[in-house]
This record gives structure tokens, sequence and C-alpha cells, in this order.
């Protein structure tokens, strides 16, 4: 069981960010988790939406209804008692990637980042299970970590119009997959060939934030026979 | 008889079913989506007696047209795009009555960039993650996450003959004007310190250009780079509507209705909402300014905004 600090700050007209402080990243995310949960029990009435990522929440409220004052000492008030015990992942899902130059255009810069060969960056990165700790940036789009601080190279300068979907990427010590194409800043490693966001299913992506994520390397055949596209 | 409604003879270069868009969806990643120019909205659903949030059709550029499939009352707000009636040119800000068969053509845009077309009783259309907004890069919402194309039908409600309707117009002094320049009221926010006062004082100096990256999800601007002091590494947060982001390259980005719900890089404040409503009408090469407000400020224009709209009162023609 942790408690936490909680720092409350201003985002917008309409909004307040609350970060956790802790002494890692998968607690101050499950304190988030928890924080969350008590907003939406107790401050529902004027609270529009929320999203949590890794050790912050953003909160959306209804500046009509209250304002900035009065939801940010409620929100002290419910981290104040919040509290939060660590749970055993829910699933471990496993997920296809084709690692490649070919398919991965920012291999070789890891590589050269790291000191190491391009199969050594491939083998770091598959051998390892990571966690959800947001779902965010786009549909589907879950953001997994910690990637080994070796490969943790920063985002572009100048982010690419358009990244591929399925394109499996790095950023610092993040790593996720583009479930659709996008505008995207994040170095792309390789493609995976399952879709990560299904609107009309009843079960629209394969994971929910808190779950465990790991990536299995599977050769090019491989990848075109799950249906992927280069 | 065909079902009460419309069918769209021409779609325009980008139209699309919009309402105030979708909340509370954040943790699967969707977008919020909406109406860009909220205050064209508003105006269009108190012309037509709708509901605040009924679904409209969203019209980027111009060039849309359609015919009504029935007795119909309809209204077109926004961006300044001549509108005719079986090729008789009508008046905007108002609602008209259509009768079945009769053809109605929004031409390219004079001024603005986006116009907004409802029907009393708005669209029959399914919601999808609680609205009808369409988000195009999330390929949600709308008629199966899309543009609307040609020969679409879509359900209106019918005007009942013999209704007690009486048409409304917004007084033109109420109209907004659009220009191709805006000043944006800017709230600093949590990260503005990781901007150095030199920084700040020439982002708030600086002429920018809205560059050829301007869409529902960001406009982009070009102009005096900002560079930012930001501790590494930058964990991914949630971005709010209005954020303006620096990237690396410290050219600014307004994130806009179809923003990625999470992101990481810094941001040096967030627009007044109000103000969005007329970036929105901006396109490629407007010229763009920053004035910074305080948050108790930003509070105060909401409400008066919303006190000065209500107190309206819409003319009979």
């Amino acid at each position: 069981m942790t408690t936490a600090q909680f720092h409350v700050q201003l985002a917008s007209e309409d909004a307040l960010i609350v970060y956790a402080e802790a002494d890692s990243i998968a607690t101050s995310n499950g304190l988030i988790r928890a924080l969350d949960g008590l907003i939406t029990a107790e401050l529902g009435q004027v609270v529009i939406e929320t999203t949590p990522s890794y050790g912050s929440i953003l909160v959306r409220f209804d500046p009509y209804k209250t304002d900035h004052f009065h939801l940010r000492q409620k929100l002290k008030h419910l981290a104040s008692v919040c509290v939060y015990q660590e749970q055993t992942a829910e699933q471990l899902v496993t997920l296809p990637v084709y690692y490649s130059v070919e398919s991965g255009p920012d291999l070789q810069r890891i590589a050269e980042f790291a000191g190491l060969s391009v199969e050594e960056v491939i083998e770091i990165h598959q051998a390892q299970v990571y966690q959800v700790f947001a779902i965010g940036f786009a549909p589907g789009f879950a953001y997994l970590g910690e990637v080994d601080p070796r490969l943790a190279l920063p985002r572009l300068s100048t982010p690419r119009a358009q990244v591929p979907k399925g394109a499996v990427a790095i950023a610092e010590r993040q790593t996720a997959i583009y479930p659709a194409p996008s505008p995207g800043g994040w170095n792309i490693v390789g493609l995976c060939p399952v879709d990560l966001f299904s609107p009309g299913s009843n079960c629209p992506m394969p994971y929910k934030v808190g779950d465990n994520v790991r990536f299995e390397a599977i050769n090019k055949q491989e990848f075109i026979d799950l249906g992927g596209q280069l | 008889m065909s079902t009460p409604g419309i069918k769209i003879l021409e779609p325009g270069l980008l139209s699309t079913l919009q309402d105030n868009g979708r909340f509370g969806q954040t943790q699967l990643g969707l977008s919020n989506g909406g109406v860009a120019d909220k205050h064209s909205y508003y105006w269009l659903n108190r012309l037509l007696g709708n509901s605040d949030n009924a679904p409209c059709i969203e019209i980027t550029g111009g060039s849309f047209s359609f015919v009504a499939n029935s007795t119909l009352i309809f209204a077109l707000t926004g961006a300044e795009m001549p509108l005719s009636i079986n090729g008789h040119m009508v008046e905007r800000w108002r609602s008209h009555l259509l009768k079945a068969g009769d053809r109605v053509d929004i031409d390219f845009a004079q001024r603005g960039v986006r116009s907004y077309l409802g029907f009393q009783g708005g669209f029959a259309q399914a919601k999808q993650f609680g609205s009808v907004s369409t988000v195009l890069r999330d390929g949600v919402g709308g008629i199966d996450g899309g543009r609307l194309s040609r020969g679409l039908q879509l359900s209106v409600a019918e005007f009942k003959a013999g209704s007690n309707w009486q048409h409304l117009r917004l007084a033109e002094r109420h109209r907004p004007r659009f220009s191709n320049s805006a000043r944006l009221r800017l709230i600093p926010t949590y990260q503005q310190h990781w901007f150095s006062r030199l920084q700040q004082r020439r982002f708030f100096s600086s002429r920018y250009r809205v560059s050829s990256q301007a869409d529902r999800m960001g406009y982009r601007l070009s102009g005096a780079a900002i560079q930012c002091q930001a501790p590494k590494p930058l964990l991914s947060e949630g971005i709010v509507f209005g954020a303006v982001q620096i990237p690396p390259d410290g050219q600014p980005i307004v994130l806009l209705q179809d923003r990625q719900t999470i992101g990481g890089y810094p941001k040096i404040g967030a627009v007044l909402s109000l103000d969005i409503d007329v970036l929105m009408q901006t396109q490629q090469g407007a010229e763009i300014r920053f004035v910074p407000i305080s948050m108790e400020h930003a509070h105060n224009q909401l409400h008066l905004n919303k006190a000065r709209r209500e107190a309206i009162t819409l003319e009979y023609c």
C-alpha cells in the first residue's frame, strides 16, 4: 500500500492536471489509476472527462458549474485519501513484430545511438515484458514501458507527417504501436500486423491500462501471412 | 415516397457530421472531435430551435449541394459561403423552408473556412462512443467514420405542415466577421516556467503565420522559433483543447478538436476557447498573434460571452 505526493496545476480555462510522485513509474501510474476512480465517483457532476497517463491525470471540468479554485480543493482532498494497492497484471498480451531495416527506418539510428548492432537492438526490445501505462494519442495507442535505457532515443525534432499503421516505435523509455496511419515523432523499429482498434467490436482493443505486453519477432513472410502490408 | 431528409449532390472539399464532441472516451484514446467553430454552431441551433448538441454538417471550404426529399427547415451559419435555393440567392444566418425537390447550393467560401448546415430536428444519426462527431483520423463517428460523399441520403425530422413555425434571423450586427488574421488570448499554464522570460517575450511579440499543415487536429504555425528548457525525459501526458505545444524545432502548434489525447511536447499555454472559434475560420498564410491573459480573466470572458449571447433576441422574419 502506497500513499504519495500529489501536485495540482493549472492546464487551461477548464482543466487542471494532477501529478503523482512516487519512487517508480509503475507506482505513480497505480496511484493515478486509483485517483481516477475517486474522481469519477466523487466529482462526476462537474468533471467532463479525465485523461490518465503515466504519472499524471488531466481533469477537464465544466467552467459553468465550478471553477479552478473549488476543483483544486476537491482534488487535493481526494489525493489526500487516495491509496494504491499493488495488484498483479490482469493479462499478458503477445504481439508479433516484423523487425527489419525495411520495416523499421529508425532501427539503424537507434543502433548507432546505443553503440550496438541492429540485431542486438531487436533482441533487447523483444526480451522484455512491458506494462500498459496509458492508452491515448490515438485509439488503441498503448504507451508501454519501460524501455531498456540503452535504446532510449529522444523523439524526432520534427515529427513525421505520416507514420504507417502498425509501426512499432520508441521515444525515450516508452515504446508503442501506431494503430492507424498518423503524424508522429517516435523512432520506428518495426511493424505489427495485428489490428489494435476495431470501433464496431464489443472489445475494441486487445489490451487495457495495467495489462502486460511482450513482442515476438516474426519474419517478413509471417508478417504478410498475418495480413501485414509493407 | 422517400424517407424525410436530404440527398447530397456535391460534398465539396471536406464535409463531415459533427456535434459538440465526444467526451469521457479518452481511456480508449478517442479524440474529442466536435464542431470547429462553436460560436457559429451555437447560432445554428438557436435559429432552428434545436437542442445545443444537435448533429449538423461542417462544410470546409464550400461547394456543397443537396436536394430536399421532403418538407424541411434549414439554416446555414459560419464562413461566408454564398447560399442559393433553386438558383436564387438567399440570406445566411436565418431559417428557410424547403419543399421536396428543392435544390440548395452552397458556394466556395469568400471569407472564413467552415460553415454549419443544420435542419430543424437534427439528423437522425446513431451516436458512436457517445457522439455523432466524425474524427477522420480515428475512423469514428458520422457515417462510418468518414467524410460525406456524393449521393448519400441523410434522414432529417420532417417539418409538419401547419406547425406553428416562425422563421428566425440573427441581426447582422451580431454575426461574426471573418478575416484572415487572429489575435489569440492565451493562458500561460503549468509549463510556462520551462520557457525563459526572453523566450516568452519573443513568443508574445512575434507575428506567426498559419502553415500549410493546419487542420482539425492542429494548426502548425511558422515564425520566430521558441526555445524551451524542459526537464528530460518528458513523459507523455493528457493534452488540453487549445494547448500551444512547442516541439524541438520551436514552431508552435495549437492543438484542436481532433488532437491526440496524450503527447509529450512542452506547452507554453492554452488558448481561450472563444478565440479558437476565430482561429478555425483562418487558413494558410493567416497572421496570428498571442496575448497573455490570466485564468481569472479567461473565466470572466467565458461567463460574459455566455450572458451576452443569451441576452440576444432573434428577429422574426
